[in-house]
């Protein structure tokens, strides 16, 4: 697991490029910065500066090698290498309110951007007048949209909001793609329409105690795209799968709410949040529940040494408990909440590196591998 | 600059009541003769000195729905009284034997508890939320910031 600190101040958000030797981020103000890697050495290549407010939402297409970024400034741009230089394209996004997360589609034709105002807008090219137009998905939201999914197929959304609920939206733009096949999740997919969405806190577990959930922070599809998960701020976690049955299972977690949430393989998925390392969640589609699998940190040191009669006392007297820990800090790698996770290699469905970046400055890149040989009774399905 | 001689009482609309938009919550009805209910099922355990009991049928169907603030005193009252008739040492106990919804409508009645402190209600409560704190973790007291409906 590789430590690296790029900036004392927070990455408000993080995209790689496609071989994984760039990345494009965001350090807390009005630009975005790219660093290139040199063996284990970043040197920052480029810098991106026209937004007016702070970058709140980094995507990078892989294929088409362009950049979207979207901020508070309402604006979008979409960023296209022209010899060394980036160039920005703004595309007007018609919000009232600062833009919040932002996706490109699978086939890279289209992209969406989760807003404060409500709604998401989704933006394609139109040849004829060469500018991006956008489309507006605003009921059923009630709040910012605080993060945003796609579906394999292209055409699914999938969108968590802060009114505490978790949507998958038909962006089906007839102008740019053919009608899509039936999924499990609907085989009606007009523009705009609701296919699934969920209820306050989950449904089963127990009596479910009637109403609650927090605002959805984090959703993710999995690699086929039949099974969706999100977390939400009052600490759960929940996984939905589509079918005739929508069954979904959610599991209140120990720890802080999670901030971001992604699959590794079908069935395992790993999320982050306020408690600043990495845990993994089982999903058991047979019996349809949650466990968790265990937290992915560096294992923990023993120190072996005995605390004297006099340390235990004053212990008692700083922080109430007699306990050996004499450490001040966090024995996690990351410092502070880690905001948002992303795959580097394997895909979602065989996931053999994950990234995360956090409130600290810092990015920690993971390997699946090691970590299971690392940690004991980690098993990742 | 001109000065505005016109009425100011203008700037006393509140603009965000007319907007068509804006979120109203959902709300459903409650049932009210709950409390008599569980005023009985856990008085009898209370009196014989089955305290395990009586925690399990206090923390049966809590006046989470109803709006009526007397319910949610009534049941809060007979909580407190169930949670300080255990001993100290029973206390562990006590939460072990709860699972998970319970221990957050547990942890949801002890930080209601704390909000109006009457003689010893504190220092029990305290102890509870020590337990429960071990049971349930921050998730749990996070879920009880987060509910959208109170006990």
């Amino acid at each position: 697991m590789a430590y690296h600190s790029f900036l004392l101040e927070p990455i408000s958000c993080h995209s790689w490029n496609k071989d994984r030797t760039q990345i494009a981020l965001c350090p807390n103000n009005h630009d975005v910065h790219i660093y290139k890697k040199d063996g284990t050495k970043w040197t920052k290549i480029h810098e991106l500066k026209e937004h007016n407010g702070q970058v709140t939402g980094i995507d990078w297409a892989p294929e088409s090698n362009r950049i979207v970024t979207c901020g508070t400034d309402r604006n979008a741009y979409v960023w296209s290498l022209k010899g060394e230089v980036w160039k920005p394209t703004l595309v007007i996004l018609r919000i009232n309110r600062a833009a919040r997360c932002v996706s490109w589609s699978p086939k890279e034709n289209k992209f969406a951007v989760g807003s404060g105002s409500r709604l998401i807008s989704i933006c394609y090219f139109e040849q004829e007048n060469d500018w991006w137009v956008c489309k507006h998905i605003k009921k059923p939201i009630r709040s910012t949209v605080l993060s945003l999914d796609w579906h394999p197929n292209n055409v699914l959304l999938a969108a968590g909001s802060c009114d505490f609920k978790c949507r998958v939206f038909s962006a089906y733009i007839k102008e740019v793609e053919e009608k899509p096949g039936p999924t499990v999740w609907g085989s009606k997919m007009p523009f705009g329409e609701v296919l699934f969405e969920s209820g306050p806190s989950g449904v089963s577990g127990g009596a479910g105690e009637g109403a609650g959930g927090g605002w959805v922070h984090g959703v993710c599809f999995s690699h086929s795209g039949n099974r969706l998960a999100w977390t939400s701020h009052d600490s759960t976690v929940a996984i939905a799968e589509g079918g005739k049955t929508s069954t979904i299972s959610s599991l209140s977690s120990e720890t802080l709410p999670l901030l971001c949430v992604s699959f590794i393989t079908e069935n395992s998925l790993v999320a982050a949040g306020h408690d600043c390392y990495p845990v993994l969640f089982v999903y058991d589609g047979t019996k349809g529940s949650v466990t968790f699998g265990g937290k992915l940190d560096v294992p923990k040191q023993t120190s072996q040494r005995g605390i004297s009669a006099r340390e235990r006392f004053q212990n008692l007297d700083r922080r109430a408990t007699s306990s050996e820990t004499t450490e001040q800090g966090l024995e996690s790698l990351h410092k502070n909440s880690i905001s948002q996770i992303s795959v580097l290699e394997g895909g979602k469905s065989k996931c053999s590196t994950f990234c995360t970046t956090g409130m600290d400055g810092g990015m920690v890149t993971w390997d699946v591998k090691s970590l299971e040989s690392d940690l004991k009774d980690l098993k990742i399905v | 600059m001109s000065k505005n001689t016109v009425s100011n009482r203008f700037r006393t609309v509140d603009v965000d009541e007319y907007d068509e938009n804006k979120f109203v919550d959902e709300e459903d009805g409650g049932e009210n003769q709950l409390p008599d209910i569980v005023h009985v099922a856990s008085l009898t355990p209370l009196c014989t000195g089955n305290l395990m009991e009586a925690l399990q049928a206090v923390l049966k169907n809590p006046p989470i729905n109803t709006k009526n603030q007397n319910v949610k005193d009534c049941a809060e009252g007979l909580v407190l009284k169930v949670l300080s008739a255990f001993k100290s040492s029973d206390v562990d106990k006590g939460v072990q034997s709860l699972d998970k919804n319970g221990v957050d409508l547990l942890m949801k009645y002890i930080y209601k508890g704390f909000e109006t402190p009457s003689d010893n209600s504190s220092a029990v409560l305290l102890q509870w939320h020590e337990k429960a704190l071990s049971a349930g973790g921050l998730g749990c007291i996070v879920r009880v910031l987060t509910a959208r409906k109170t006990v």
